[in-house]
């Protein structure tokens, strides 16, 4: 049976770690090689690099720091940021990365989707949606990165997580907006109805603040990852104490200690 | 350790990582598409992520079909190497490198499930005296990214998603694992330091 994953992410800014709440006031959290490290003996599944300046100021990310990951750690690991075309996500799978993950580039040109996925394979292919509550509504957010330059690109989130399945997305990591950076608990409810619509591997990402939390989202919206920042980079949850809790309440994680063998 | 590691340069997107794992069990690795390259390597991985049809016309046009059938040192091929060692992939209906007899096919999952098959999976080892899976404990976990796989019979290791299938086979000199051992922490490790140390 495949076990949940524990998803500590990373946000990149000019080839350091930081970490905003509500997406501002980035603070720096430490040298990436080593929190990757860090993150891996761990025991965390998988890690996701998010360089959250590339999109907004139309750069693509930079490829020296992720082959300086990948020659240091043994776990997959997902880049996002400003990934815009087939040439730039080549460049950064050669570097070392598992996985991309698209999100405002698809949203201004969908069959960057379906590109990568023909070029690639799905299990590459991840899109990132980064979803907000109007009313009772879900919508998609674009250039999230920078408050100052976010967009509405006037689609519906449950749409839109139609549409990325269609063009060939291998995996949804859906960011609740409204949850994020506030520890509040994850967004249960948006969740269950992605969940629904959703035959890809779903990330839950926003809002974890306590090991409830995540056990809430595997046992309520049935959701195959968990992503969280904060509670990791601050010591608030510590991934070991983490899986081994959940592994007791009956949720299925890679619990083993990764340096037992 | 041991010299010579050459990783069969296939243009799928992994193949740093496999290099970087080798690297890290302190053997010297060549990336290469050279035929006689590829001969000469004591020890030989196939590595591949991306479609069946895309990697077969890659090897084909790098005049690899006939060099790899004829390879007789260990072999071991990850992930899509493990499908191409078979006759034929239902992927884009690709006749493969047919050593191994058998046709891979696509996963079927009930609602449950999802697809891709991508996470962290446990193995059911039905050939455990097997040298790759020596040291190697019963509970381990290894990482897997895939919508296809290979059947059961010449497996060493089977997996579950919807159906069993092979996770990890061996026919003469030619071993493959379907999960990726360069991305599947210690555990991975022992897989691939097992194949390095395995005897031709």
């Amino acid at each position: 049976m495949v076990a949940v994953r524990i998803i500590p992410c990373l946000d990149v800014r000019d080839g350091r770690v930081v970490k905003g709440v509500r997406f501002r006031n980035h603070r720096e959290m430490g040298n990436i090689v080593d929190l990757a490290a860090r993150y891996r003996d761990e025991g965390a599944d998988e890690l996701v690099f998010y360089d959250i300046t590339a999109s907004p100021q139309k750069r693509s990310v930079d490829t020296e720091w992720i082959a300086r990951v990948a020659k240091a750690i043994d776990i997959p690991f997902c880049v996002a940021g400003g990934i815009r075309d087939v040439t730039t996500a080549r460049a950064v799978l050669h570097a070392g990365a598992d996985k991309i993950s698209v999100n405002s580039p698809a949203l201004e040109r969908p069959e960057l989707i379906g590109e990568l996925a023909a070029e690639f394979g799905s299990q590459c292919v991840v899109a990132g949606i980064d979803s907000i509550r109007e009313g009772d509504q879900f919508r998609v957010r674009q250039y999230t990165g920078d408050p100052d330059n976010m967009v509405d690109p006037r689609r519906n989130t449950f749409e839109w997580v139609s549409e990325v399945q269609r063009l060939g997305a291998g995996e949804i990591v859906l960011n609740c907006m409204d949850s994020d950076g506030v520890r509040s608990g994850f967004d249960i409810d948006q969740l269950r109805r992605v969940r629904a619509i959703c035959r890809v591997p779903l990330i839950a990402s926003g809002g974890a603040g306590a090991p409830e939390h995540f056990l809430e989202v595997f046992r309520q919206a049935d959701v195959d990852g968990a992503l969280a920042a904060t509670v990791f980079h601050s010591g608030l949850i510590a991934i070991p104490d983490l899986k081994a809790w959940l592994g007791k309440s009956g949720i299925v994680t890679r619990s083993k200690s990764p340096e037992a063998a | 350790m041991l010299v010579s590691i050459v990783v069969i340069d296939t243009g799928g997107a992994n193949l740093a990582s496999v290099v970087h794992a080798v690297h890290r069990l302190g053997a010297e690795c060549s990336l290469t598409s050279r035929a006689e390259r590829i001969r000469s390597g004591s020890r030989v991985i196939l590595p591949g992520v991306g479609s069946a049809g895309t990697a077969m016309a890659a090897l084909r046009e790098a005049g690899l079909v006939e060099v790899i059938r004829s390879l007789t040192q260990p072999v071991l091929g990850i992930c899509l190497g493990l499908q191409l060692l078979y006759e034929r992939s239902e992927e884009g209906d690709t006749e493969c490198l047919e050593l191994i007899p058998g046709t891979v096919s696509k996963l079927e999952v009930p609602d449950r499930l999802r697809l891709p098959h991508m996470g962290w999976n446990q193995l059911h080892w039905t050939v455990p005296q097997d040298p790759l899976a020596r040291g190697v404990d019963a509970d381990d976990w290894y990482y897997f990214v895939h919508s296809f796989a290979a059947p059961t019979e010449h497996a060493i290791a089977t997996c579950e998603h919807g159906r069993p299938f092979a996770a990890i086979v061996r026919k003469d000199n030619f071993s493959a694992c379907q999960f990726h051992p360069e991305k599947s922490a210690s555990a991975g490790t022992r897989i691939l330091a097992n194949f390095l140390e395995s005897q031709p």
